[in-house]
């Protein structure tokens, strides 16, 4: 993967906004932003409701997946461009998804929502019905995401990156700050892992840095992308807007997004913990 | 807008004795402005979180006692604003932008 085929800008998708094989999807925090206005055009995709189990915590099986994408009317040639609020961090969670499940062609715009909005672009509340496909998916990539026993076991041996804002890192926050702060878990870090916010990554537009700042940013937080690397957050979100900047705009392979993430490692019972910066 | 609530949002329904709440309001021309986004930034700079205004220009963050800078942007104009917050004390400030 690499960026040229990974990300899109504004330009490109009202190019390509009447292409029938070229599917928009929103994905928000805040699933009400979709009826507010979106993207002429664009699908809804709810990553709390459609994209998690509603039972146990997971996200959606294969079955489920197929099931979702194929009432969405998303077909498996189809080119799908992700876009959401947050600077992209669900919409980058969904693409972390569909690469997951072996989707061909899936990219993300470039900014998002954000970029969108500040630009003066036009949003509609109308909704664009796309008839339903038979998507099929592939068996869930196990490359490309982490769980708890391979994040304690890579302390002091693989990149983790904690992607937090420097808060969170030291155990000053427990939560990014448009959240309330009463949460269970205990705060800090993973021992080892080094602070590098995701919010470093992307320019205050919400658009990716370029592959040389991206490079530069890593190196002089001391991590050394030739080794293995996990990039975790809170819940996952925005460590995978990091692992779609190591993965696919640098076209590292050997990078995991922990979807864990601090809820479950910061509630784990016995695990080692460090605060502070 | 015509008959906006000055300042943030209602704190209600919000324990404000255990949280750390800076909110108020984005304005252009003494008029708040309904699209645009807040950022809170921690006293080096680094980006903390980010918002959404409400279609009245109101925000707010839950953050922890200590000096922060909420910075506002909205199309083709931004502005900032330095706070200080403490716990059990909502901060109410306004963030003023200009082209």
């Amino acid at each position: 993967m690499s960026r040229e085929n990974a990300l899109v800008n504004a330009t490109w998708a009202e190019e390509h906004a009447s292409d029938p094989k070229v599917v928009l999807v929103e994905v928000d925090e805040d699933v009400s932003a979709y009826d507010k206005g979106h993207i002429r055009g664009a699908v809804r995709l709810d990553w709390k409701s459609e994209l998690q189990d509603p039972i146990i915590r997971d996200f959606v099986n294969k079955e489920q997946f197929e099931k979702l994408l194929s009432e969405k009317g998303i077909a498996n040639d189809d080119t799908v461009v992700l876009y959401g609020g947050n600077n992209n961090w669900f919409a980058a969670y969904a693409y972390w998804y569909f690469v997951l499940y072996g989707h061909a062609d899936v990219r993300l715009l470039d900014g998002g929502r954000k970029k969108w909005e500040l630009d003066g672009r036009e949003l509609t509340a109308e909704v664009t019905p796309r008839p339903a496909t038979s998507y099929t998916a592939s068996e869930a990539r196990t490359d490309i995401r982490a769980f708890r026993d391979e994040v304690i076991s890579a302390i002091g041996s693989k990149n983790l990156v904690d992607v937090r804002s420097p808060d969170e890192f030291s155990g000053r926050l427990l939560a990014p700050a448009h959240l309330p702060q009463e949460q269970s878990q205990r705060a800090g870090h993973v021992p080892t892992a080094k602070n590098v916010p995701w919010a470093r990554t992307a320019n205050e537009d919400g658009t990716f840095r370029s592959n040389d700042e991206l490079t530069a940013l890593y190196a002089e937080a001391g991590v050394d992308l030739t080794n293995d690397t996990i990039a975790y957050c809170r819940i996952g979100e925005r460590s995978a807007h990091t692992w779609f900047a190591l993965h696919e705009l640098l076209g590292l392979a050997n990078v995991k997004n922990y979807d864990g993430s601090w809820t479950e490692y910061g509630s784990l019972v016995g695990v080692p913990i460090e605060k502070g910066a | 807008m015509c008959g906006a609530t000055s300042g943030g949002p209602s704190v209600e329904g919000i324990d404000v004795a255990k949280e750390t709440v800076i909110q108020g309001v984005v304005v252009s021309g003494g008029e708040p402005v309904s699209t645009g986004y807040a950022r809170l930034l921690d006293s080096g700079g680094d980006f903390t979180a980010e918002v959404p205004l409400s279609a009245t220009g109101q925000f707010r963050f839950f953050a922890r006692p200590g000096e922060w800078t909420v910075r506002a942007l909205v199309p083709g104009a931004t502005g900032e604003r330095k706070v200080v917050a403490r716990q059990g004390e909502p901060v109410d400030t306004q963030v003023d932008v200009t082209v």
